[in-house]
């Protein structure tokens, strides 16, 4: 969620049982405006926090011009001394798949080790840091929220806030393909053209929520008497996203603890 | 912006530019209706001078979880607090809690404990005893001459627990927002605790939808709610060691002699112990010798001897530390820290539940609170949860030597065996019926 409206918009998530407390928000309103002057951001966000057996992870993403690519995430203990992490790559990703399960310890320097099958022999080594960073990555492009028309590409192909956006109508809101991820599309390319007929090239170019496989895999409710859209991902239970309906307030927060929900299949 | 108005004058809809209220008609009658149902929570109380009253004091309950980062919102939990003044008004209960949220695909659930009143009974007849139902039924063929009969019997039902006992200690009352009618949980019965282990379902936020799962679970979605409170309710309802004394009869009592323990010295499983009993594989806090019943049931069918007594099953002890909690899946149970690292002069003790994500407890002083909020499950590893496999089928038939598959006789077995016969044939002292069976069974082969 965005920086300005963090104080506000964690009271609007917290239905799901996290909230900060007083002392780390105060922080946080710091670290903000710090971060995003040291780093020349455009925008900051409070990204979420992973529960660690010793400590807990405080994790703030950095936008620049383009809102899709250009980001940059950091991590903290105590959300003032923050630390980058590293982009998340193919082979980072395959590695850590492989080798870090369970709980995060707490302690970036751990090893997470995975003896290889009995043909190879080969230790594969991951550190805590590397495998943070994948989780985040992985969070991103799987379960992050945007209400439709919040952000355009320009012709240029950046991603933008959308100045004009005044937030979805109450009804709207209450569907499921009115919100979309916001990471690169992958199911768009595989849709007819008549499905993409009535598409605005400028606003639909991501993929919605309903299209997600399994079906059920997000939970929509109406909370604080009917008046803020929540919706939970099942798929990384933590992942909390709020629109209130006509405003542009909307974000999303993950607070859990960074483990994807392979169970999913038999809880629907 | 051009693209915009042309979508909006393509559609027709000039939902934009339009005046906005009169469009969702539907969407604002629910939300009226709800705020029509929250109104009444906001009427003054009769006997404001009432001191000793049952009512817990949710708000500064909420300030410290907020402290260990957890809460459902200020503004939420005060409009939980006046619903449970409505609770306890309406259903003079002696005393309550909020025992925490337990959220749903499609709504959650909040939910508060309380006490049995002394020497009630509940209603609700056990449907173990009434009949061998509560369990699932088998679908009933007709039976038919010559069809194999199931050979599965299911086992003896345990018996509940009496209310004010074991799981069923506390009963539990569930709303799914603040305003709307609390419901009173059934109580929780052995089968449904045994078959809530072996399941991973996630609750739909409708008491009353069928809980769909292999192996079947024994009721709705309110029998395993229930279940699964009791079962986080054992796990991870914990209190400062001392606060709790054991009574006369084997129960907890406040121990009146407690004194504060500085926050710094709670952060260590050792200071934390259990004070609910831990629920036996049979489903049960305390066990129950089934032995006997089992006997006569079986008599009949002449399996009495086969019957093997079984050992009296034993949990931990009441209000034994934390730091005994076995570790599962390689994940230490508990994790423990200070609230805040600023000023630990006045930061509480914080405990966090690493098997039940979502169980928290925190003690400042004199005071300590658990509280539970998240989607009710337990946590099954890091891979995944497995659910269990189906058993054996029953043969359809009863197997025996002519019906088992044997390996064609090769050429040069038929040429052993034809010689062999040959020998015998040319060998005197044979039947002659003898041979000619053979000769047959050879023109056979």
């Amino acid at each position: 969620m965005d920086s300005d409206l963090f104080c506000s918009a964690m009271e609007f998530v917290a239905g799901s049982g996290s909230v900060l407390t007083s002392e780390q928000k105060a922080a946080m309103q710091t670290s903000f405006v710090i971060l995003k002057k040291n780093y020349k951001f455009e925008r900051v966000l409070f990204w979420g926090k992973i529960l660690g057996i010793k400590e807990d992870y405080f994790i703030v993403q950095g936008r620049g011009e383009d809102e899709l690519k250009d980001r940059k995430n950091l991590y903290s203990f105590n959300c003032m001394d923050w630390f980058l992490l590293p982009p998340a790559t193919e082979s980072m990703i395959n590695e850590v798949s492989k080798t870090a399960k369970g709980h995060f310890t707490g302690d970036p320097s751990f090893v997470y080790e995975q003896v290889g099958s009995e043909s190879t022999e080969a230790v594969s080594k991951v550190n805590e840091e590397k495998r943070l960073a994948v989780s985040v990555h992985q969070i991103d492009e799987e379960v992050s929220v945007v209400p439709r028309g919040a952000f355009i590409r320009t012709p240029q192909g950046l991603v933008h806030i959308n100045c004009s956006f005044s937030g979805l109508s109450e009804s709207e809101a209450k569907k499921l393909d009115n919100f979309l991820h916001f990471s690169e599309p992958k199911n768009l390319k595989k849709k007819s053209i008549l499905e993409l007929a009535g598409r605005n090239l400028a606003r639909d170019f991501l993929d919605a929520l309903s299209d997600d496989v399994p079906e059920g895999s997000w939970s929509l409710q109406l909370e604080s008497g009917g008046q803020v859209c929540v919706i939970r991902s099942l798929l990384w239970p933590g992942l909390t996203f709020f629109h209130v309906p006509m405003t542009l307030q909307h974000g999303h927060v993950y607070i859990g603890p960074g483990i994807k929900n392979l169970s999913l299949p038999f809880q629907l | 912006m051009l693209d915009e108005l042309l979508e909006e004058l393509r559609s027709g809809s000039g939902s934009r530019s339009g005046p906005r209220g009169d469009r969702e008609p539907p969407q604002r009658a629910a939300m009226e209706r709800l705020a029509e149902l929250q109104k009444p929570l906001f009427t003054k109380p009769e006997d404001p001078q009432e001191v000793d009253t049952p009512l817990p004091n949710v708000s500064k309950i909420s300030f410290y979880l907020e402290q260990a980062g957890v809460g459902l919102g200020q503004v939420e939990t005060f409009r939980i607090s006046l619903a449970i003044r409505q609770l306890v008004e309406s259903e003079a209960l002696p005393r309550c809690r909020l025992w925490g949220k337990i959220l749903g695909t499609r709504g959650s659930y909040i939910v508060v404990e309380a006490e049995y009143r002394d020497g009630e009974q509940d209603d609700e007849p056990d449907p173990e005893e009434e009949d061998d139902g509560g369990k699932v039924t088998l679908l009933a063929f007709p039976r038919q001459e010559g069809l194999p009969q199931p050979a599965y019997r299911p086992p003896p039902a345990v018996p509940r627990e009496a209310v004010g006992t074991g799981a069923n200690r506390f009963m539990y009352y569930v709303c799914s927002e603040p305003g709307l009618p609390w419901v009173k949980l059934p109580p929780v019965t052995p089968a449904q605790v045994t078959a809530a282990r072996s399941i991973y379902k996630l609750f739909t936020g409708n008491l009353d939808s069928p809980v769909v799962s292999y192996p079947p679970f024994p009721g709705n979605e309110a029998n395993y709610l229930r279940a699964q409170i009791a079962r986080i309710s054992a796990g991870t309802h914990v209190s400062p060691q001392g606060f709790y004394q054991l009574g006369e009869d084997e129960a907890c009592e406040p121990n009146p002699d407690f004194e504060d323990v500085q926050p710094a010295l709670m952060c260590d499983l050792s200071a934390w112990v259990h004070h609910m009993p831990h629920i036996l594989q049979q489903g049960r806090c305390t066990w129950a010798n089934l032995s006997g019943k089992r006997g006569d049931d079986s008599n009949e069918e002449g399996e009495a001897e086969e019957e093997e007594e079984e050992p009296e099953e034993m949990g931990p002890q009441l209000l034994t530390p934390l730091s005994l909690d076995a570790e599962m899946f390689g994940v230490p149970p508990w994790t423990c820290r200070l609230s805040s690292t600023l000023v630990p002069q006045h930061a509480v003790a914080v405990l966090r539940s690493n098997l039940w994500p979502g169980a928290h407890a925190y003690a400042s002083g004199k005071k300590f609170e658990n509280f539970y909020v998240g989607w009710g499950l337990k946590y099954c590893g890091g891979g995944g949860f497995s659910p269990q496999a189906p058993p054996p089928p029953q043969t359809e038939y009863p197997e025996g030597p002519e019906l088992a598959e044997v390996p064609d006789p090769s050429l040069e077995d038929e040429q052993a065996l034809r010689d062999a016969l040959e020998e015998r044939h040319l060998s005197p002292g044979l039947d002659e019926d003898d041979d000619e069976e053979d000769d047959e069974d050879d023109e056979d082969n």
